[in-house]
């Protein structure tokens, strides 16, 4: 146990926690933020995508102890009430068939569209093949990103 | 029956103006209207991803006469005495809840009416309703259902109600949004692995690693020992005197458990743990299936895919049970001038939902509180009840969102086990199972076989069809299903083969094999034939249509043929374009038909899917782009499946256990495009979630092979092996 200062959606929490513990469950099991989903744990589904300085990370594969002050923004923290155009984009589409990926996919988007705001397809399937939809919503997912960034 | 429903969130969605009433009135278990018109609708089903919980509650608010947005929606927990069937699974929610549904909307609006009546002193028949509003022409009365709401609570339920025609629909037939759509991107919590309260531990378990295998013993001291831990013991899922129903299995009945503060916690400690385990002995046992009992008999043995080949080039020999029979197919082949035979097999799959198995379960001496993902929870509460020795009105289920079903959750197993360890913790559990846990667990789709003879005369005419197929270890045939009652000499039989794999329903059972597998073979014949294949099919259905062989053929042809002709047109399917290799197939399956043409172009010598098009029969299509969403979902996870994925077995091990070596399709593998139509007509809904999965695989085959001139015999196509490791 160690004690850790960790900077997420804007607030620093204070933790006496395990080093190694990965953010994914500093999040779910901690700070009570449950958008970040568990799927795999070995970084190959991409639904615990969070934002480590606006960067697309596993946070399944980020320990605790490497995060520092580093700011963590977590799919509660991507907009007040789902305006982000991303979010919007997805409600436009009606993207979601049983939602549990979604927002991995919605935070590897978004930083996607931070980085490169008019991607090419291959670039949009390059940037989210790390994200798995096992309802198969890619076509839907890829029309959102698409409307997002002429937005 | 349950004061606080934690599924009830008081989120707005942006569309809901009004604020929330003051007063709610209950008109009936399935509705309650607020005094200023909002109307909360529960939604009695499991939600999986298919969307009922906006398609069910459309129906109910259809027939109420409300605008969809003054319409919350709340999932409904088990409540077998308001509703029926609160089940997730062969794709028959809307088909079996479109009466009861629209009637309980239909029945709560009369006693709006009655109540206006009473209000006004005149005749009900002069009162009509629009959108949430009571009007009487002749005297100018008008009220919002809100003001109408307790006193129409109060009025007898009518007993002879009419629906509207389905012409006067608003709702039905308009799309309307995913209900949780903002609460989803906004990553509120949803799901069962989200669920929490107050002093709540983390549990986790650890199953055999091989099946064939059982717990011989369990050292867990150094594993108590560990930060956050409280208990390590063994639990048995089911006891000796339980009679299994059909949504058990059993081959992991004894597992080890863990039990923590954290989830991270509790995972290193199951790094820690000491197991031993031992060869489990052959097994017969009684299954109540639906109330005929059946015998399952369970070898004892450690099973490679070896193994099973060994199996399927063995049967292959051997003559299976004969099934169904039409004309003389054996004398017809000994004429044949040419005889086309064909062998199609298909691995283990796992179901892998993306948000793992897991329960909530809160277990005192009076009361038993479940919370989590479960597609039979009917079931699971007569099961959980024997298992705690408790009464059914004790036991408490909510249902969660989940994040999958495919067919996995109908599979309890996880929910007993929550329960039994909460009750050994004496605190509230959330039972969590990890990746691995979840894809070594079994419940597999069942690895399959089938071999196909087309028998030709010397004018390329068809004249016998002879399909054999088998499992391990359930036979996939469905022998009165096209191209049965096409074709006057006709022959299916099957075999099976024990394991003690175990199996369960995945998306289409049985479906979603042999459907690729047909019409990959179809497509041979065709060829073979100097046939287009689309002409070719439309010409079996004709015959099945105007003179059908035989009897209890399970297809109406006309509809099917339908698909056909509107994928044909959509597609246009007969335009030439040398870049775009087409490859058609068409399934009926859980009561809809469905035609695909798939596209694929060569890009750098590699087959990409352009584009799929998708013509679909499924009676009145409730929520059209909700629907076109699971279609296209189908098509998806069709060509992913038949492409890429596989369990595969040495000495009872599952080779694969995670994410890094069972292959699922990723968004650059999906098609760039899909189109999917829908055949218009009035005849009452029937399914969506199964009946695009399975036609696919056989429209990716056929037109791989015109891309490649190499046709594809065993999923996934990517190795095509015969059970490739």
């Amino acid at each position: 146990m160690a004690l850790f200062q960790l900077n997420v959606n804007g607030t620093t929490h204070e933790l006496d926690i395990d080093p190694s513990t990965p953010i994914l469950w500093v999040l779910r099991d901690h700070l009570n933020l449950v958008g970040t989903k568990y799927g795999c744990g070995i970084a190959q589904c991409g639904a615990c995508t969070v934002h480590l300085n606006g960067v697309a990370v596993r946070s399944c594969q980020l320990p605790i102890s490497a995060v520092g002050n580093n700011a963590l923004t977590t799919i509660e923290g991507l907009s007040e009430k789902g305006e982000h155009p991303v979010q919007k984009a997805w409600i436009e589409h009606d993207v979601p068939q049983c939602g549990y990926c979604q927002a991995g996919q919605i935070m590897s988007a978004s930083a996607l569209l931070e980085a490169n705001p008019n991607p090419s397809e291959e670039e949009i399937e390059s940037a989210m093949n790390g994200n798995l939809c096992r309802c198969g919503t890619y076509t839907r997912i890829k029309a959102a990103i698409k409307t997002a960034s002429n937005s | 029956m349950l004061s606080f429903n934690w599924l009830t969130s008081c989120d707005m969605t942006p569309k809901q103006v009004k604020a929330l009433p003051k007063e709610w009135f209950e008109l009936n278990g399935f509705l309650k209207i607020g005094d200023n018109g909002l109307v909360t609708i529960m939604s009695p089903n499991p939600e999986i991803g298919q969307n009922v919980k906006t398609s069910m509650p459309m129906l109910v608010a259809e027939e109420l006469d409300v605008d969809w947005n003054d319409v919350i929606v709340e999932q409904a927990p088990l409540n077998t005495s308001v509703f029926s069937r609160q089940l997730a699974g062969g794709s028959q929610s809307i088909r079996q809840g479109w009466n009861s549904l629209r009637m309980a909307g239909a029945t709560a609006r009369a006693m709006l009416i009655q109540a206006a009546a009473q209000s006004w002193g005149v005749a009900a028949s002069e009162i009509t309703t629009l959108e949430g509003q009571l009007i009487h022409e002749g005297t100018g009365n008008k009220s919002g259902y809100g003001a109408m709401a307790s006193l129409a609570a109060q009025q007898e339920v009518p007993e002879d109600v009419v629906l509207k025609d389905l012409n006067d629909f608003k709702i039905i037939g308009s799309s309307k949004k995913n209900v949780d759509g903002t609460k989803i991107v906004t990553g509120q919590p949803l799901y069962g692995l989200d669920y929490r309260s107050e002093n709540m531990l983390i549990a986790m378990i650890v199953h055999p690693p091989a099946f064939g295998m059982k717990l011989k013993s369990l050292e867990g001291s150094e594993a108590e020992k560990m930060p956050g831990i409280k208990k390590v013991f063994t639990i048995k899922t089911h006891l000796e005197d339980y009679s299994l129903g059909a949504f058990d299995n059993d081959a992991f009945n004894e597992i080890a458990v863990v039990v923590g503060n954290t989830t991270w916690e509790v995972m290193k400690a199951k790094e820690v743990l000491k197991t031993e385990w031992e060869l489990a002995p052959a097994k017969k046992e009684e299954l109540n299936f639906f109330g005929r009992t059946v015998t399952v008999e369970t070898p004892a043995g450690l099973e490679s895919s070896t193994d099973h080949q060994k199996v399927f080039e063995r049967m292959a020999k051997k003559k299976g049970k004969v099934v169904r029979k039409d004309g003389n197919p054996e004398k017809m082949f000994s004429q044949a001038a040419k005889i086309i035979e064909r062998t199609y097999t298909c691995p283990f799959l796992a179901h892998n939902t993306m948000e793992p198995m897991n329960f909530y379960a809160d277990v005192t001496p009076e009361r038993a509180n479940l919370v989590g993902p479960i597609q039979t929870p009917e079931i699971m509460e007569g099961s959980i009840a024997k298992r705690l020795g408790m009464d059914k009105e004790k036991i408490d289920i909510q249902m969660t969102r989940m994040g999958g079903g495919f067919g996995r959750r109908l599979y309890g197993h996880f929910m007993t086990e929550a329960a039994v360890i909460s009750k050994e913790m004496g605190q509230p559990v959330k039972l969590i199972y990890s990746r691995e846990d979840d894809m070594t667990q079994g419940t597999y789709r069942p690895s399959y076989h089938a071999t196909y003879r087309a028998a030709l005369d010397k004018e390329n005419n068809l004249i016998a069809f002879h399909v054999k197929t088998g499992g391990i270890p359930e036979s996939p045939l469905a022998a009165n299903r096209f191209p049965a009652g096409a074709i006057d000499h006709y022959m299916a039989e099957e075999w099976t083969e024990k394991s003690n794999i175990t199996v369960g329903a995945f998306r289409a059972p049985r479906s979603n094999f042999i459907a690729g597998a047909e019409q990959a073979f179809l497509d041979e014949v065709a060829e073979a034939m100097g046939k287009d294949p689309i002409d070719f099919r439309l010409e079996l259905l004709d015959r099945a249509e105007k003179n059908p062989v035989g009897k209890n053929n399970d297809y109406e042809a006309s509809r099917y043929a339908g698909v056909l002709k509107l994928v044909k047109e959509k597609s246009n399917w007969t335009a030439a374009d040398s870049s775009i290799y087409r490859g058609t197939a068409a399934y009926f399956c859980h009561n809809s038909y469905v035609a695909n043409v798939l596209d694929l172009e060569m890009q750098n010598g590699n087959p990409v899917v352009k584009k799929v098009y998708c013509a679909i029969d499924c009676g009145i299509v409730v929520n059209p782009d909700a629907a076109t969403n699971l279609a296209e979902g189908g098509v998806v996870d069709g060509i992913g499946h038949a492409m890429y994925s596989a369990i595969t077995f040495k000495d009872g091990m599952p080779e694969q256990n995670n994410f890094d070596r069972y292959r699922l399709i990723r968004h650059s593998e999906a098609p760039k495009e899909i189109e999917v139509h829908f055949v218009d007509n009035q005849i009452d809904p029937t399914g969506l979630g199964e009946p695009p999965f399975p036609p696919i695989m056989g429209a990716m085959a056929n037109a791989l092979y015109k891309a490649t001139g190499v046709r594809h015999y065993n999923q996934p196509f990517i190795t095509d092996k015969p059970l490739a490791g």
